[in-house]
C-alpha cells in the first residue's frame, strides 16, 4: 500500500512541540494528553452515573424507606444512568481514551493525522457532557423516559423532563456525535495512512483492529442516532409528527397525528445495536493483547481474530430488531433477526475460544492485568450465554422487559468492558505515568469487584425468570412475587453499595501511584508492541524522537523457539534477534508474513 | 492459583444457585409449554458450554501457570482446531435456533377458532372490549374519546353497537378457549404481560399489534405493564381471571354493550335530590361536609368519581377493612341506593351543587409538598382539578383532613387493598412514595394552596 513518509522527516517533528503549559495540557493537540482528558472526563461523569445507580438501588432494595426518591426521580436516575454509562463513559473512554492513546503509539505514528480536529473533538465532547449534566439543574430536571427515549411518552406530560430535560439530552447527543465524528475520522485515517514502515494491516495489534473497526461502526451508526435525535427534537420543539401519532394525553387530544413510534425504535436500534459492538470490539482487542503479553504466548489464531472482528462488525448492522421482538413490529421479522443474532454468536464464541486457547500451553503470569483478563473471560462467557436466550425470539418472549434483561446486559456490556478497562489501565498505566500501580491494591480491587458484581447480577437473571418487570419503582403486592424476591433485591443493593465503595480503592491507587508508585521503566511487562519501545517513558510529544520506528514482525512474537528471550519487539530486525547457541531459531512470524 | 479457585467457586455458585434458588417461572397458565421447553433447551446447551469452557479455563490456569524455566508453546494458529470449534458451535446454535423458530411460527399464527378481545392501554389503566355477537369490533377514533365514551367508539358504526365495554381493569376469560388479543393504546407505549401466560406484546398508539394464547388453568393473575409508560408505569396493574364458561358468561352479562351505553338515560337531578336527603344528615344539606361527623365535603368532585366510590362502598370494595371505621359507616348508606341509576342520579345531583370553600386545618412545608406533588399532578392535574382520562378525582378544594386520612389509609393498605379495587390499588402503589406522616402533611398543605 502507499506509504506516507512525510512524518519521517526531521523538521516535521517540531510541528508537534508544545510551547506553553496551556498548549501542553489544556488546548493540547497531543493525542496522549487528549486521551487522558477524554479518560478523566469519562471517568468523572461515570462516577455520576454510578451515584445514580446507587439511588436506584436504595429505592429497589428498600422501597419504603427513602423519602428523597420519588417515582419521578427514580425514572430520571435510571435514564441518566443508562445513557451516561453507554455513551458518555464507555464509548468515550474506549474510543476517545484508549483509541487516542493507543492508535498512534501502536501504529508507530507521531500523532493523529488531524491533531487540531482531535483537540476540538475533546472539547466538543466536554461540552456535550456539560449540556447533559445541566439538565440536572433545570426546572423539571432531566428526562425520565428511560435511556431508549421512546416516543411518544418522552415528550408528553406524565414523563419527567418532557419539555426541558429531553431537549438538553438530545442537544447533548448531537454534540457528542459531532465530537465522535471528528475523533472517529481521525482514528480511521490514522490507522489507514500513518502506520510506520513495515506495519502492515495484518501485523497490527488486535487492540488497534478492535478500535479501528469499532470506529467505523460508530461512523456508520451514529448518523442514525443523529437524525433520530433531530427528528425527535423537531417533534418536541416545533410540533412535527415524525414519531407522534394522534393520541389522547391527559384527557385531551394532542396536536400530533400520523407519526410512527416504531420508526423511532428501528432508527434507535439501528444505532443501538452496533453501539454494543462499538463498546465490545475495542474491549475484545485489548483483551487479546493483554492475554498474549501476560501469558507470554502469541494470540491464538490471529487471522481468525481479525476476521471475527470484521464479521461481527458487519453482522452487527443486521441484528438490531432483536431489541424489538415484543415491540409490535411485523412478527415475521422475528425469524430473520433471531437467525442473524444467533449467527453473530459464532464469531463471538470463536474469540472466546481463542483467548482460552492462548492461555493453553502458555506461561501464564498471574499479574493484575491477567486477573482482569480471566475475570473478563468468565463474565463474558456468562453474559454471552444469556444473550443466546434473549436473541432467540421465542425464548425472549417470557424474559423480555424483565430483570433477566438487566442481568444480561450488565454482565455483557457493563461488567465485562469495565473489567477490560480496569485491566487495560493496570497494564498501560506504567507507560502513561512511568510508574506501576500498586499491586496489592490492584488484587484487592479485582477480587472484590469480580465477586461483588457477580453477586449483583447473577440473582437478577432468576428474578427475571420469575417475572419481575424492569423499570418498576416498586413491585407492590402481586400474586406471583414472593417476599423472598424483595429480600434478594435488598441483598443485591447491599452488594451494589459494596462494589461502588471498592472502586474508591482503585481511584486511590490511581492518584497515589502517580507519585509514589514503583518506577516502571519503559517496558515492564516485556511486551512486543510499539508503545513499549518508545525512547522515553512516558512518551514525549512526537512519540519517537528523530526516527520513526520500523516494524519487522507481527505483534505476538512471544516465546519464539530458539530466541534467547521470551519476547521479540516488533521493531527488532530478524538479524538482531539474540538466539540461544545451537538453537533452531527460524525468525518467528516476522520471517514468513 | 487463586484465580483458578476463584473461577471454580463462581462456577459452583452459579450451578448451585441455578438449582437451589427459589425463583423460577411461575406455574404456566396458558398453552405455551413449548416456550418453556425452548428455555429449557437453551439452559441445557448453554449450561454444558458454560461448565466445559470454564472447566477448561480453570485447568489451563492451573496447568500452565508460570513456573521457573517454563516456556510457552509457539503455535500461531491451528486451522483444524478452529474449523472443529466453528462446526461444534454452529451445531449448538442450530440446536437452540431451530426449536426457537418452530415455536415462534406457532406464536404468530392465530388459530381460526380464537375469540377476539381488545386490550386498551392508557396512562395508567387497562380497559377491554369484546366484539359482541357479530364478532366484529366497531371502529374507534381518538377524537371521540370523552368521559362518556372512553374507548372512542364511533356511534354510527353498526359493528360497534353490540361491542361489550369493560372499562375497569379486570378481564375474565374462558378456560381452554384460544383468544386473540388485539392491542390498542390511547397514548404511549405499553406492554400487555401476564407472567403465567409467557407471551407478551407492546401496545402502540396508531397501530394494532396482536398476541394469542389459550388459558389452561383457572385462577386470578396479574396484568403487568412491561413497557415504560411514564411515572406511574409500575402502578399500571390489571387482573385476568380464568374461569369456566358459565362463570365467564355471567360476568360478561354484567357489562353493557355500546348501544346500551348510548341509550343510558340522563340522570335526573330531582330523583338524585330525593336520595340525597339521607346523605345530608352527615354531609350537610349543600354537600359541605362535617368534620365532627367525619363526613367529607362532596362538592367539587366529578360525578364519575362519586359514582365509582358509591359503587365501591355498596359492593364492599371500600369500607370493608377492619381499620376503616369511617368507611364502615358509609357502606350501609351506599347500600340504600337501589340500583345503578339511583347512584348516577345522586352523583349528578351532588356534582350540580355549587362548590364551597373548605376550612384549612393542616399546615406543612408547602415547598416540599410542591416537590412531592410533581408526581401527583400527572393524574390529578397541576391545579388539582382532576383528569377524567386518568380516573383521577379533583383534589383542589377538598377537606384537607379527609385527604390526609385517605393518604394514610392508602399507605397502610386500609383503602385500596380489596383485590377488586384496582383503581385504589394504583393509589396504594403511588402513596408508597410518602414515607412518613410529615410527607402527607406537606403535600396536603400544598394542595391547600392550589
Amino acid at each position: 500500500m502507499a506509504y506516507v513518509a512525510l512524518a519521517d522527516r526531521d523538521h516535521e517533528q517540531h510541528l508537534h512541540d508544545p510551547q506553553t503549559f496551556v498548549t501542553k495540557y489544556i488546548w493540547s493537540q497531543d493525542h496522549k494528553v487528549i486521551a487522558i482528558q477524554y479518560s478523566l472526563t469519562a471517568i468523572a461523569v461515570g462516577l455520576v452515573a454510578l451515584g445514580l445507580s446507587l439511588i436506584m438501588r436504595l429505592q429497589l432494595g428498600f422501597p419504603d424507606t427513602f423519602s428523597f426518591i420519588s417515582p419521578d426521580e427514580y425514572y430520571q436516575a435510571i435514564t441518566m444512568h443508562g445513557m451516561i454509562m453507554v455513551i458518555y463513559l464507555l464509548t468515550a473512554l474506549l474510543l476517545g481514551g484508549f483509541g487516542n492513546y493507543l492508535i498512534p503509539l501502536m501504529c508507530g505514528a507521531r500523532d493523529m493525522v488531524f491533531p487540531f480536529m482531535n483537540m476540538v473533538s475533546y472539547w466538543v465532547y466536554l461540552l456535550s457532557v456539560i449540556v447533559l449534566c445541566a439538565s440536572f439543574f433545570i426546572s423539571g430536571g432531566p428526562t425520565g423516559a428511560g435511556w431508549t427515549l421512546y416516543p411518544p411518552q418522552v415528550i408528553l406530560p406524565g414523563t419527567p423532563g418532557n419539555n426541558g430535560g429531553i431537549v438538553l439530552m438530545l442537544l447533548s447527543l448531537v454534540l457528542f456525535i459531532v465530537a465522535f465524528t471528528m475523533g472517529g475520522l481521525n482514528y480511521v485515517t490514522t490507522v489507514l495512512q500513518a502506520r510506520c514502515r513495515g506495519m502492515t494491516l495484518m501485523r497490527m495489534p488486535l487492540s488497534v483492529w478492535g478500535i479501528f473497526v469499532a470506529t467505523i461502526l460508530g461512523l456508520l451508526a451514529f448518523p442514525a442516532l443523529l437524525v433520530t435525535g433531530i427528528m425527535l427534537l423537531l417533534d418536541s420543539v416545533l410540533g412535527t409528527s415524525f414519531f407522534m401519532p394522534a393520541l389522547l394525553s391527559m384527557g385531551e387530544v394532542s396536536e400530533h397525528s400520523g407519526g410512527s413510534p416504531i420508526l423511532f425504535q428501528h432508527l434507535f436500534w439501528f444505532f443501538g445495536h452496533p453501539e454494543v459492538y462499538i463498546v465490545a470490539l475495542p474491549a475484545f482487542g485489548v483483551i487479546s493483547d493483554l492475554v498474549a503479553v501476560h501469558a507470554r504466548k502469541n494470540i491464538f489464531g490471529y487471522r481468525m481474530m481479525v476476521w471475527a472482528i470484521l464479521a461481527i462488525g458487519i453482522i452487527s448492522f443486521i441484528v438490531w430488531a432483536h431489541h424489538m421482538y415484543v415491540s409490535g413490529m411485523n412478527p415475521y421479522f422475528g425469524f430473520f433477526f433471531a437467525t442473524t443474532t444467533l449467527i453473530i454468536a459464532i464469531p463471538t464464541a470463536l474469540k472466546v475460544y481463542n483467548w482460552v486457547l492462548t492461555l493453553w500451553r502458555g506461561d501464564i503470569h498471574l499479574t493484575v492485568p491477567m486477573l482482569f483478563v480471566i475475570g473478563f473471560i468468565f463474565t463474558f462467557i456468562n453474559g454471552g450465554i444469556t444473550g443466546l436466550f434473549l436473541g432467540n425470539v421465542a425464548v425472549d418472549m417470557p424474559l423480555s422487559d424483565t430483570y433477566f434483561v438487566i442481568g444480561h446486559f450488565h454482565m455483557v456490556m457493563g461488567v465485562s468492558p469495565i473489567l477490560v478497562i480496569f485491566g487495560a489501565i493496570y497494564h498501560w498505566y506504567p507507560k502513561i505515568t512511568g510508574r506501576m500501580l500498586n499491586d496489592r491494591l490492584g488484587r484487592i480491587h479485582f477480587w472484590l469487584t469480580l465477586f461483588g458484581t457477580y453477586a449483583i447480577y447473577l440473582p437478577m437473571h432468576y428474578l427475571g425468570i420469575l417475572g419481575l418487570p424492569r423499570r418498576y419503582y416498586a413491585m407492590g403486592d402481586t400474586s406471583f412475587i414472593p417476599d423472598s424476591a424483595q429480600a434478594m433485591n435488598a441483598g443485591i443493593s447491599i452488594a451494589a453499595f459494596f462494589v461502588a465503595a471498592v472502586q474508591l480503592i482503585f481511584l486511590f491507587n490511581l492518584f497515589w501511584s502517580r507519585t509514589r508508585g514503583k518506577p516502571s521503566g519503559g517496558n515492564p511487562w516485556k511486551a512486543t508492541t510499539l508503545e513499549w519501545q518508545t525512547p522515553q517513558t512516558p512518551p514525549v510529544h512526537g512519540n519517537w524522537g528523530p526516527d520513526l520506528p520500523v516494524v519487522y514482525r507481527w505483534a505476538y512474537d512471544f516465546s519464539v523457539p530458539g530466541a534467547s528471550q521470551d519476547y521479540i519487539p516488533q521493531t527488532m530486525a530478524p538479524e538482531d534477534v539474540p538466539t540461544d547457541p545451537g538453537s533452531s531459531y527460524d525468525g518467528g512470524e516476522g520471517e514468513h508474513s | 492459583m487463586g484465580i483458578a479457585v476463584g473461577i471454580l467457586v463462581l462456577v459452583v455458585i452459579t450451578v448451585l444457585f441455578h438449582f437451589l434458588s427459589p425463583w423460577w417461572f411461575t406455574p404456566l397458565a396458558a398453552d405455551w409449554a413449548s416456550i418453556d421447553l425452548t428455555v429449557d433447551i437453551t439452559f441445557w446447551v448453554t449450561g454444558v458450554v458454560f461448565i466445559a469452557l470454564n472447566g477448561f479455563l480453570i485447568w489451563v490456569i492451573i496447568r500452565y501457570r508460570h513456573r521457573q524455566g517454563q516456556k510457552a508453546h509457539y503455535e500461531p494458529e491451528s486451522k483444524k482446531l478452529e474449523w472443529w470449534l466453528t462446526i461444534v458451535t454452529s451445531v449448538g446454535v442450530i440446536a437452540m435456533l431451530a426449536p426457537g423458530l418452530w415455536v415462534w411460527a406457532r406464536i404468530i399464527e392465530v388459530p381460526d377458532d380464537a375469540a377476539v378481545v381488545e386490550v386498551v392501554g392508557q396512562q395508567w389503566h387497562w380497559s377491554f372490549r369484546f366484539p359482541g355477537e357479530d364478532g366484529v369490533l366497531g371502529q374507534v377514533d381518538i377524537g371521540l374519546m370523552t368521559v362518556d365514551n372512553p374507548l372512542g367508539l364511533k356511534p354510527d358504526d353498526p359493528a360497534g353497537q353490540d361491542d361489550i365495554l369493560i372499562t375497569n381493569p379486570e378481564l375474565h376469560l374462558t378456560i381452554n378457549q384460544p383468544y386473540k388479543f388485539v392491542l390498542r393504546s390511547k397514548d404511549v407505549l405499553h406492554n400487555f404481560t401476564v407472567p403465567q401466560f409467557r407471551v407478551k406484546m407492546d401496545l402502540i398508539p396508531g397501530m394494532v399489534p396482536y398476541v394469542w394464547l389459550k388459558p389452561t388453568r383457572p385462577g386470578r393473575f396479574d396484568i403487568m405493564c412491561e413497557e415504560l409508560c411514564g411515572i406511574a408505569h409500575f402502578a399500571m396493574r390489571g387482573v385476568v381471571v380464568v374461569e369456566e364458561k358459565a362463570a365467564f358468561e355471567d360476568w360478561l352479562a354484567g357489562y353493557p354493550t355500546f348501544a346500551e351505553v348510548l341509550a343510558r338515560p340522563t340522570p335526573t337531578l330531582a330523583a338524585g335530590k330525593a336520595s340525597y336527603a339521607v346523605c345530608s344528615a352527615c354531609h350537610g344539606a349543600s354537600g359541605e361536609g362535617n368534620e365532627m361527623l367525619n363526613a367529607p365535603k362532596l362538592t367539587g368532585l366529578q360525578p364519575w368519581y362519586l359514582e365509582r366510590q358509591l359503587m365501591n362502598f355498596k359492593h364492599g370494595l371500600r369500607g370493608g377493612d377492619p381499620g376503616d371505621a369511617f368507611g364502615a359507616q358509609m357502606a350501609p348508606m351506599a347500600a340504600v341506593l337501589a340500583d345503578d341509576a339511583a347512584i348516577a342520579n345522586v352523583a349528578a345531583y351532588i356534582a350540580s351543587l355549587p362548590d364551597s370553600e373548605s376550612r384549612k386545618t393542616i399546615s406543612g412545608d408547602t415547598a416540599r409538598g410542591e416537590k412531592i406533588y410533581t408526581t401527583c399532578l400527572s393524574c390529578h392535574g397541576s391545579g388539582g382539578q382532576g383528569i377524567w382520562s386518568q380516573n383521577a378525582p379533583a383534589l383542589k378544594g377538598a377537606d384537607d383532613w379527609y385527604l390526609a386520612r385517605q393518604l394514610e389509609n392508602y399507605r397502610q393498605g386500609i383503602r385500596g387493598a380489596h383485590p377488586q379495587d384496582l383503581y385504589g390499588k394504583q393509589m396504594t402503589l403511588i402513596s408508597g412514595m410518602l414515607r412518613d406522616e410529615q410527607a402527607i402533611r406537606d403535600v396536603v398543605a400544598y394542595i391547600n394552596t392550589l
